[in-house]
């Protein structure tokens, strides 16, 4: 038991980064087409990302290193915590204090533009955070468990009993991975009216560990995708994997076809889906149990 | 019995001394830091005392001697009200003290009064009460000491009372100790009231206008919750002839007088939830901010608002699943959501940390209204994580503004360079409220759990919205402490070293209680909920996820470490941050493209226009207002 959760832990530490560099290509890839442009090599984002960790950083002050490290380890732990089938409340959890680390490492650089990227940066997490605990709630009620290793062995897919979860999921996924219209605190693109927010005064081999923590945490979100589809038959898993590549393929297309919004607009949309989508499937759910 | 007498009757000694010494003198200091000394040796050795004996003990079972003691204390507390009211011109609040004295005197003189059951009962939960309010409210008494001095050298337009201050502090304690360890529900009135008249004269310690309005405001809306509380003894005794609170919880909400336990039930948690400023009561505790750092302290994490979800947790069996319990919930669950999106609006930080204090109170007011095992767990083990974290939080800012002249979170900006100390134990407080693997979150994520488990939607969605918006402020206030600007002065450390051990203590306490908290849970919480729920023990936060914690614990720790490994030795260069234009070197001005210099000046975000005060006060306190003229009438009428 111990021995199987500790090579899932390994596997997720070796892969994953491979599994987030090759979405990232592909995004890249994908989006140049979208423009009539060739695009870079699939494997362009590992160069990148060997690069930046060759080069020397540029550190406005000590404090922000301490601060992406605690970044970057939260990030990992989270992932770690739910590929070895951990409880996804706690997940939620080390989440959240891996993202304040980055709010704080945004925050020491006192530059107006990660400043301004902070802001917005707290903002998108208080967008999905309400829709993530309500999908993790609806989890517990459709499976009877938190824990990400019984949820995958459930009889039918997660998913029928919560297509409205799923629904509101899509939707703050687009605010997770930061693309648009909802990529407010820092972009991919190169069209950011705040140079790069939040990362703007990072650099180097620091600016590397952004880079492969958000991979990690790409591939903890489509884990959260997947564990929708995921039941105890083998052809789950394959369809899972089918339908995350589906999803990430929805996002890069929504990325590539909305213009930034307000963040106003972000807020109150991003709460009236939660509320609409997770709160009445959540309602029907406790009714149903009522019922039962 | 001893230990317990001492607890009650030492702080009104020490009060009374207090008041006959002269200001600033060092016996004065002397005393009070000899007297807090005592006060917690008393209740680790009470703690002591009852886990090596293990079970409740109840005493004073015929007592006609105190029960005249009290009455008179009572008559007393009015006549106290009268004065001022008279003196202020304010007259309602003698018509409201008058409701609330005048049917308990009437109930003891006629001898309709209840004799033959015990007046005071220690068990589990009063230890952890008097753990709360013995070592978090010494902790602020200690650090009352040092304050007193600064804050009469920044604000000499004040008359320097602060004797009488300190006494008031002390007599609060008393006040604490006798409520928790009174069964009696009379008895329990009397300190009641002496904790309402008490925060009356701390919040209008500095006399000003403003003061003395707050000080009245907080004064009739816990006289008016003390009208409910008498209410409640009166029909109990006339009605159920029961006087105590575990006669009243013995009945039960099923059977023949289950309905009529009700009523008193619900007057009963009317008159918590004033003392527990839930809304529409939250005014007097964000009035409280005009007094002295440590009355805010006092009143709003240990003591005072403590006594009201104290009184809802031990009625919490009677909640289970009925008009009541709803009324409970909904209002608690409601001022959490609501006042965390309220504090979202707040650049002050003490009104900062009010709004959050009254939201954290909602929390655990929704959780004690669920009338569960697993609710009523979160509810104690929030009460606790709750008092060290915002205590401690309380007195940095008081520190800060000691030293800087503020306590806006604004002027905070970069506090972690210009007072690296005092940043510190703010952002150890900071993480104390809202992160894992610390106190506050642990109990949140039992509540949760329990309000799923019950399948409370309402809940589920008010915690997870408000979990949202309370990240969202901590968060903000934490990165004002933690940017760096260059060429910042460091202030002049200004701090006493009282303070310093009040606040060190706290900081410890909230790291050293995550680490604790099953074994508190296991020896105090668990025994005593079995008791109040009749169940058989179960573990709330799973035995898999503790060491997990513990885990993340020892990553923060270690976390300077990692954070040199990761960056793999490079040997980084120092730059300025980016500014579009030339830094000055100072990360405040930059020169423009026209050459031109410019300041420049990062905020946080408020939000004013959608979570201000004008926008969200006056509809959350009409709801919460309707809620509870509602749900009261559905709940005592069901009665008859």
């Amino acid at each position: 038991m111990v021995w199987q959760k500790t090579l899932q832990v390994i596997l997720f530490l070796v892969l994953a980064p491979f599994a987030g560099g090759l979405l990232s290509g592909l995004d890249r890839k994908v989006t140049a087409r979208f423009q009539g442009r060739q695009g870079p090599p699939l494997l362009q984002p590992f160069y990148d990302l060997a690069k930046l960790f060759r080069k020397q950083s540029l550190v406005v002050n000590k404090l922000q290193t301490f601060l992406v490290g605690g970044y970057f380890v939260f990030s990992v732990f989270t992932g770690c915590l739910f590929f070895a089938g951990g409880d996804l409340l706690l997940a939620f959890f080390a989440m959240t204090l891996g993202e304040v680390f980055f709010i704080m490492a945004a925050c020491s650089a006192n530059s107006p533009f990660s400043a301004m990227g902070t802001q917005r940066e707290l903002l998108q997490i208080m967008c999905s955070e309400p829709m993530l605990l309500l999908a993790a709630i609806g989890f517990y009620k459709v499976t009877g468990s938190f824990m990400v290793d019984e949820i995958v062995g459930t009889r039918v897919s997660p998913v029928a009993y919560l297509p409205g979860m799923f629904l509101g999921f899509l939707f703050i996924l687009t605010i997770k991975l930061r693309k648009s219209p909802f990529d407010l605190s820092t972009s991919h693109h190169a069209h950011q009216e705040m140079v790069k927010g939040t990362t703007t005064d990072l650099t180097g081999n620091v600016y590397a560990l952004i880079e492969l923590a958000e991979w990690y945490e790409e591939v903890l979100l489509m884990g959260y995708i997947a564990l929708f589809v995921i039941n105890r038959e083998w052809w789950s898993i394959p369809l899972a994997v089918l339908v995350c590549l589906l999803c990430y393929f929805f996002e890069i297309l929504v990325d590539n076809v909305f213009p930034r919004v307000k963040w106003d607009k972000m807020f109150r949309s991003a709460w009236l889906v939660t509320l609409v989508f997770g709160g009445v499937n959540l309602l029907v759910l406790l009714c149903v149990r009522l019922i039962h | 019995m001893g230990v317990v007498a001492f607890l009650i009757f030492f702080p009104f000694l020490a009060a009374v001394i207090l008041s006959r010494m002269k200001k600033q003198s060092r016996a004065r200091d002397g005393v009070v830091a000899a007297s807090c000394i005592l006060i917690v040796a008393a209740v680790i050795g009470l703690t002591v005392k009852f886990l090596s004996g293990g079970t409740s003990h109840s005493y004073l079972i015929e007592t006609p001697v105190w029960n005249a003691a009290i009455l008179f204390g009572e008559v007393f507390l009015m006549g106290v009200v009268f004065y001022f009211g008279i003196r202020y011109k304010k007259y309602y609040v003698l018509l409201l003290s008058a409701a609330g004295t005048l049917p308990i005197v009437w109930l003891e003189l006629s001898g309709r009064g209840i004799e033959g059951r015990p007046h005071i009962t220690v068990d589990n939960l009063t230890i952890i009460m008097c753990l709360i309010v013995g070592v978090v409210g010494s902790l602020i008494c200690l650090y009352a000491i040092g304050y007193m001095k600064d804050y009469h050298r920044h604000h000499t337009e004040y008359r320097d009372r602060s004797s009488f201050f300190l006494s008031m502090l002390f007599v609060f304690l008393g006040g604490m100790f006798g409520l928790v360890f009174s069964e009696n529900l009379s008895w329990m009135f009397f300190f009641w009231e002496i904790t309402t008249l008490c925060s009356f004269l701390l919040i209008g310690y500095n006399q000003s206008e403003i003061s003395i309005r707050n000080s009245f405001r907080a004064l009739w809306m816990n006289l008016l919750g003390g009208v409910g509380f008498s209410l409640a003894i009166v029909y109990s005794t006339l009605t159920l002839h029961a006087a105590n609170i575990q006669d009243l919880v013995g009945f039960g909400t099923k059977g023949a007088a289950g309905v009529f336990v009700l009523v008193p039930v619900t007057l009963l948690a009317f008159a918590a939830l004033t003392k527990s400023a839930q809304l529409p009561f939250s005014g007097w505790l964000l009035g409280a901010m005009v007094a002295p750092t440590p009355t805010s302290a006092l009143l709003h994490s240990a003591t005072m608002v403590k006594a009201g979800v104290y009184l809802l947790i031990r009625l919490s069996p009677l909640f289970c699943g009925n008009a009541a319990g709803t009324m409970v919930t909904v209002v608690g669950g409601f001022t959490f959501f609501a006042t965390s999106l309220l504090a979202i609006s707040q650049s002050d930080g003490k009104k900062v940390l009010a709004y959050s204090t009254i939201s954290n109170l909602g929390l655990i007011t929704a959780c004690a209204g669920v009338g569960r095992y697993e609710a009523a767990w979160a509810a104690i083990l929030l009460m606790i994580f709750h008092a060290v974290a915002k205590s401690l939080m309380f007195l940095s800012v008081g520190a800060v503004e000691n030293s800087t002249g503020s306590r806006n979170i604004e002027d905070m900006h970069g506090l972690i360079v210009r007072l690296p100390k005092l940043a510190f134990v703010m952002i150890i407080g900071i993480f104390g409220m809202f992160l894992a693997p610390f106190g506050m979150l642990i109990a949140k994520w039992a509540a949760l759990k329990s309000f799923v488990d019950s399948n409370s939607f309402l809940l589920i969605l008010f915690l997870a919205f408000g979990s949202g918006s309370t990240m969202f402020y901590w968060s903000k206030w934490l990165g004002k402490l933690i940017s760096v600007s260059h060429g910042s002065k460091r202030h002049p450390d200004t701090v006493h070293k009282g303070e310093w051990v009040s606040m060190g203590t706290l900081a410890g306490l909230v790291v050293v209680l995550c680490v604790l908290f099953p074994v508190i849970s296991s020896g105090l919480v668990r025994p005593i909920l079995m008791r109040m729920f009749h169940t058989a023990a179960v573990s709330v936060i799973s035995s898999g996820d503790i060491p997990i914690m513990l885990l993340m614990l020892c990553m923060i720790v270690v976390l300077p470490v990692t954070a040199r490994l990761l960056t793999f030795g490079k040997q980084n260069k120092p730059s300025l941050a980016y500014m579009a234009g030339v830094n000055e070197g100072d990360d405040r001005t930059f020169v423009d493209s026209f050459g031109q210099k410019k300041e420049m000046y990062l905020a946080n975000w408020y939000f004013e226009d959608i979570f201000g005060e004008k926008k969200l006060l006056k509809p959350s306190l009409a709801l919460a207002s309707a809620v509870i003229v509602i749900l009261m009438t559905v709940a005592i009428g069901g009665a008859f």
